[in-house]
């Protein structure tokens, strides 16, 4: 979706504000909401892609005052009603009104901890049919404005592009965010001249890649 | 490193982060009263990125690529099993690439739509990584940021910006200081900053490095 998450060419956001001796977290609240979504993630009742789709989905207005851990709460708190694994009024009260619902996976405990992010979550699976293109062909990006989940942004639609390196195929997050499976696809990144992108104030040594799924590509 | 300070006003923060504390709070003990999380799990989960993962992982990573030549070559080749060497791997580093800065292209990393970013070798990024002024200009202007961030490129250097969109995780060996032939890998480890890995900075000359 053209949501206010992607944000690749905005202007107006002032200078990168980047504090010397950074803490890993600035409260303790946002220790337990990182802690919280992972381990809610670990229940298997919805994947990352539907995780970033629940985050970039909040009223842009809300997205752009919010700091990084209260987007991550409202993405869980989100995710968790429309499971129905928590009840809006539960989350009001703070107490529990009913029984727990059955979930995909068990709850993570503490001794699995270390195992679960050491295998992580690959998300290359097996290809479905031939890479359509190869390290060296020109590609356009296809112009798209699906109302779900994409990771084609705003600022790479409809550009001339170059295939630099191929991955294998991959988890595709457009079909998978909304739950409609995986349906892995190629994935590879392109690269773009900076003036392709930008027009002829960019430096003409400069360019931009990003890692981007077959569907989204079309020959030149 | 950034000139810039960190300039809140801290007594609006203040009052702000009371109120999360308690909604966190409260969702945390009606989500432990369902049974859906562990308590002591949350523990392990915050410990394992406060105090064991973090950018002396990576700096492990580009000593070893310096001071390596058939290292450097299995990173180029396979970056995720070269990286699982050093015992650096799983949750978002599960593909990784590795981006060798040269004299003719300088790498920078950003995820315009999210945070993306590889938790094995670097830890949880920083806030700026994740905030909408990065996210937004680095790849329209990324040399105003570079400058920024206090670096001076290579006469004639390019400089190539990967937005990371897809479950590829990149790492950037920055260029190996000048003066630095003969070092150990402890020692060239600590010319390796966290930002020279991510291409908002260099690795510290000799002269710079802490005695």
């Amino acid at each position: 979706m053209n949501g206010a998450h992607d944000l690749g060419g905005m202007m107006g956001f002032g200078p990168v504000d980047a504090e010397s001796n950074e803490p890993v977290f600035h409260a303790e609240w946002e220790r337990r909401v990182l802690a919280a979504t992972l381990a809610m993630g670990a229940l298997g009742e919805w994947s990352i892609d539907a995780s970033r789709f629940a985050r970039e989905s909040l009223p842009p207005a809300q997205y752009l005052t919010s700091s990084y851990y209260q987007i991550w709460l409202a993405g869980l708190q989100k995710l968790m009603a429309a499971r129905g694994l928590v009840s809006v009024g539960e989350m009001a009260s703070g107490h529990a009104e009913g029984p727990p619902r059955p979930t995909a996976r068990p709850k993570l405990a503490a001794a699995d901890v270390a195992r679960a992010l050491a295998a992580g979550s690959p998300t290359e699976r097996p290809a479905p049919a031939p890479a359509r293109f190869a390290v060296g062909d020109k590609v356009t990006t296809r112009t798209i404005n699906p109302t779900g989940h994409t990771r084609l942004p705003r600022y790479l639609r409809h550009h001339l592009g170059e295939i630099i390196a191929v991955h294998g195929a991959h988890v595709f997050p457009d079909s998978n965010a909304g739950g409609k499976g995986e349906d892995p696809q190629w994935l590879y990144t392109v690269k773009f001249a900076a003036r392709e992108l930008w027009g002829p104030d960019a430096d003409a040594r400069d360019s931009v890649t990003a890692d981007l799924w077959e569907p989204y590509l079309d020959a030149v | 490193m950034s000139a810039h300070s960190h300039d809140h006003d801290h007594a609006t923060e203040g009052s702000e982060l009371d109120e999360m504390t308690l909604r966190v709070k409260a969702l945390e003990s009606l989500l432990v009263e369902k049974g859906y999380v562990d308590p002591a799990a949350l523990d392990a989960l915050i410990d394992t990125y406060e105090t064991k993962v973090g950018p002396r992982n990576g700096a492990q990573v580009v000593a070893r690529a310096w001071a390596d030549p058939a290292f450097r070559e299995r990173l180029k080749t396979d970056a995720t099993a070269a990286i699982a060497e050093l015992g650096f791997a799983g949750r978002q580093g599960e593909h990784m690439v590795a981006l060798e800065n040269t004299a003719r292209q300088h790498n920078m990393v950003v995820c315009t739509l999210c945070s993306c970013y590889p938790w094995p070798v670097l830890g949880l990024p920083p806030v700026w990584y994740k905030a909408p002024a990065y996210r937004s200009r680095v790849v329209i202007d990324p040399r105003g940021v570079l400058a920024e961030f206090g670096v001076t490129l290579l006469p004639g250097q390019a400089v190539r910006v990967w937005d990371s969109t897809a479950e590829v995780r990149y790492l950037v060996i920055p260029m190996r200081p000048e003066g630095t032939e003969g070092w150990s890998e402890e020692k060239l480890q600590q010319l390796v900053t966290r930002d020279s890995m991510i291409g908002t900075g260099l690795a510290l000359s000799r002269d710079e490095m802490k005695p």
